[in-house]
């Protein structure tokens, strides 16, 4: 059983937080310079040296700004939403493994032939050493794992949908709207790319998927469609642009945060950094090997330098996919809503299933993992090869063009219709 | 004519390939563009510790220029006010002193006023001139702190044209110095 200290659990939550919190600071910095450099500008560098300290005089503007509540919003819900939004965002830190973390031992299995003290006695051992380590992670050992991050990340949906409709505020409510339909949908692709990797590791346990990979390879070369769709899908759910139809700025003013100011508007925009901290952390550990580095973690040699080398490692990972999504941010336009559902109902949903099915060959006939790799590849190359057949989409079908007799006016068959 | 189903030309869209339905090919393409110019020279200006050089046809504030004698150039013929759109000029003209006479000066502005905040800087007053006397600079950064300090008078735009004679930056425009040909006598008088 993994042991509960109070005091180092209170030290590890004010760390984390401050971590999380100062790096959801810097990725705001982060997104306007990489948007600044793309655009052949040179971004915000007035504050600080190079602009280093423009998260802190944004922070303390959102401060300084005055509290507007309008009149027409529903006072109780209005003032809820940002909290609900970021609380549970922050909620879904505690099992996400930020460094370096060891499983908790298995039950040692009794055979009629033991001596009947001799497992008591080594699974004991086992745990003693287990409750000796420190864990990178809030609560470890947790079973449940990435299943309650999913949980809360559902949850999330209330934070914005609340914001939406307690504005009273067309614009709000749309972006609401969009919101929940876009949450909904990309839930289930999330859910069902990451499932294959639960079936192979026979555990939601997040410390275990890592030690799994650890001994075993990285689940991308496995599985590279199945962490494309998580990725992909994983913007989609903190609202990243391809998909931040929830805010989107040229149709919504602001979306679903139109009516907030100061701080409560600060939190709300928190939230979304948040998200995709969690994102690109929950990223790394199932499929890019969480602490893992091709034995590279472990080249200090002692205890402290390795855990220090962990850390590093799985931040580098966030970072580094957190980076990624700020490039590929300013690189994709919006979708268009139906292009979105389609994406997420029509290609990922199938697909996911498909690469899930495939897993359970795999595990039922003991086939090499590597199968599934050429399977996750064929799978990609079989959805693009039949998109290209079939040419458009269903809900976009290609035009039937009847050439109408000479003298009739242009127009007139869709004023007809 | 109306518009009749004859003349309109449908066009159908490209067909995507494999390449384009796969996607990936296409946001690697659209990365390879973006990261390619997050390391390509930036090209801001970083406007008050450098400024910008202005094109030298560029119409800011107002000068009026000085002849060789270093007298001011205007022979306060009211062209500028009248061509004026925004009537920002206002000039009292005054016999010219003694010593000017000799050099067929006859009238000169004893005030030459210009509202600044008026002035749409068509550059019309500088089209008007006959004598090329007064000419729009590449004085861009002009400000003040009230409405007065905004209406420049005569010496003040004088010293606009030495300040900007100093430095070097003449509109391209420019013929100061001499004076035009309208300053000339009639032929045969």
């Amino acid at each position: 059983m993994p042991t509960f200290d109070p005091l180092i659990t209170a030290i590890v939550i004010v760390c984390l937080f401050a971590g999380v919190l100062g790096v959801c600071a810097y990725l705001t910095l982060g997104e306007r310079k990489i948007s600044a450099w793309m655009q052949d500008r040179v971004g915000p560098n007035r504050v600080g040296p190079g602009g280093l300290l423009q998260p802190m005089a944004d922070g303390a503007k959102f401060f300084l700004k005055e509290e507007v509540v309008p009149d027409h919003v529903d006072k109780v819900f209005y003032l809820l939403a940002p909290a609900v939004a970021v609380g549970t965002a922050l909620m879904a830190l505690a099992v996400v493994p930020f460094g370096g973390t060891t499983p908790v031992p298995d039950p040692i299995p009794v055979h009629s032939g033991d001596v009947p003290a001799a497992p008591v006695q080594e699974f004991a051992k086992q745990q003693a050493e287990y409750a000796e380590t420190f864990q990178f992670v809030l609560a470890p050992g947790l079973d449940i794992g990435v299943l309650y991050i999913f949980a809360l990340g559902s949850l999330a949906a209330y934070g914005v949908i609340l914001a939406g409709w307690s504005a009273n505020n067309k614009y709000s409510l749309l972006g609401a709207l969009r919101s929940s339909a876009q949450i909904i949908s990309y839930e289930i692709p999330l859910g069902m790319s990451v499932l294959g990797v639960f079936l192979i590791v026979g555990s939601l346990n997040p410390e275990k998927i890592i030690a799994w990979q650890a001994a075993n390879g990285w689940f991308v070369a496995f599985m590279p469609l199945a962490a494309l769709l998580f990725l992909t899908s994983s913007y989609a759910e903190s609202s990243r642009l391809p998909f931040d139809l929830p805010e989107a700025e040229q149709e919504l003013v602001g979306g679903f945060h139109t009516e907030y100011s100061s701080m409560k508007l600060g939190l709300l925009l928190l939230t979304e950094y948040v998200h995709l901290v969690t994102a690109s952390f929950m990223m790394a550990v199932l499929f890019l090997g969480g602490w893992n580095l091709f034995g590279l973690e472990s080249c200090t040699g002692t205890v402290v330098g390795d855990a220090i080398l962990k850390l590093l490692i799985l931040s580098g990972k966030m970072v580094g996919l957190a980076v990624f999504a700020q490039l590929v941010r300013w690189t994709i336009p919006r979708f268009r809503f139906d292009q979105l559902m389609n994406l997420a109902w029509k290609v990922m949903i199938p697909l996911a299933l498909l690469n899930l099915l495939a897993v359970m060959f795999v595990k039922q006939y003991s086939f090499m993992l590597v199968t599934l790799t050429g399977v996750n590849v064929l799978l990609f190359v079989g959805a693009g090869l039949w998109g290209a057949r079939s040419g458009g989409t269903v809900s976009n079908p290609k035009r039937q063009v009847a050439p109408q007799p000479v003298g009739v006016p242009a127009g007139v068959t869709y004023a007809g219709r | 004519m109306p518009l009749t189903e004859a003349d309109v030309q449908w066009v159908e869209e490209a067909k995507l390939g494999l390449w384009e339905q796969l996607y990936i090919p296409a946001l690697v393409d659209g990365l390879k563009t973006t990261v390619g110019h997050i390391f390509k020279k930036k090209i801001t200006e970083q406007y008050p510790e450098d400024e910008p050089k202005m094109p030298a046809n560029y119409r800011g504030v107002h000068r009026l220029n000085r002849d060789e004698a270093g007298r001011v150039k205007c022979v306060a013929c009211y062209m500028c006010a009248t061509a004026c759109p925004a009537h920002c000029i206002d000039i009292v003209a005054a016999p010219a002193p003694a010593d000017w006479q000799k050099d067929g000066r006859e009238k000169y502005p004893e005030t030459f006023v210009i509202d600044e905040l008026r002035c749409i800087y068509c550059g019309m007053c500088e089209e008007a001139c006959p004598v090329d006397a007064i000419e729009l600079t590449t004085l861009y950064d002009l400000t003040g702190l009230s409405r007065e300090q905004m209406v420049f008078d005569k010496e003040k735009l004088l010293s606009v044209f030495d300040t900007t004679t100093k430095a070097g930056t003449d509109p391209v425009r420019t013929r100061s110095g001499k004076l035009g040909p309208a300053s000339e006598a009639p032929p045969g008088a």
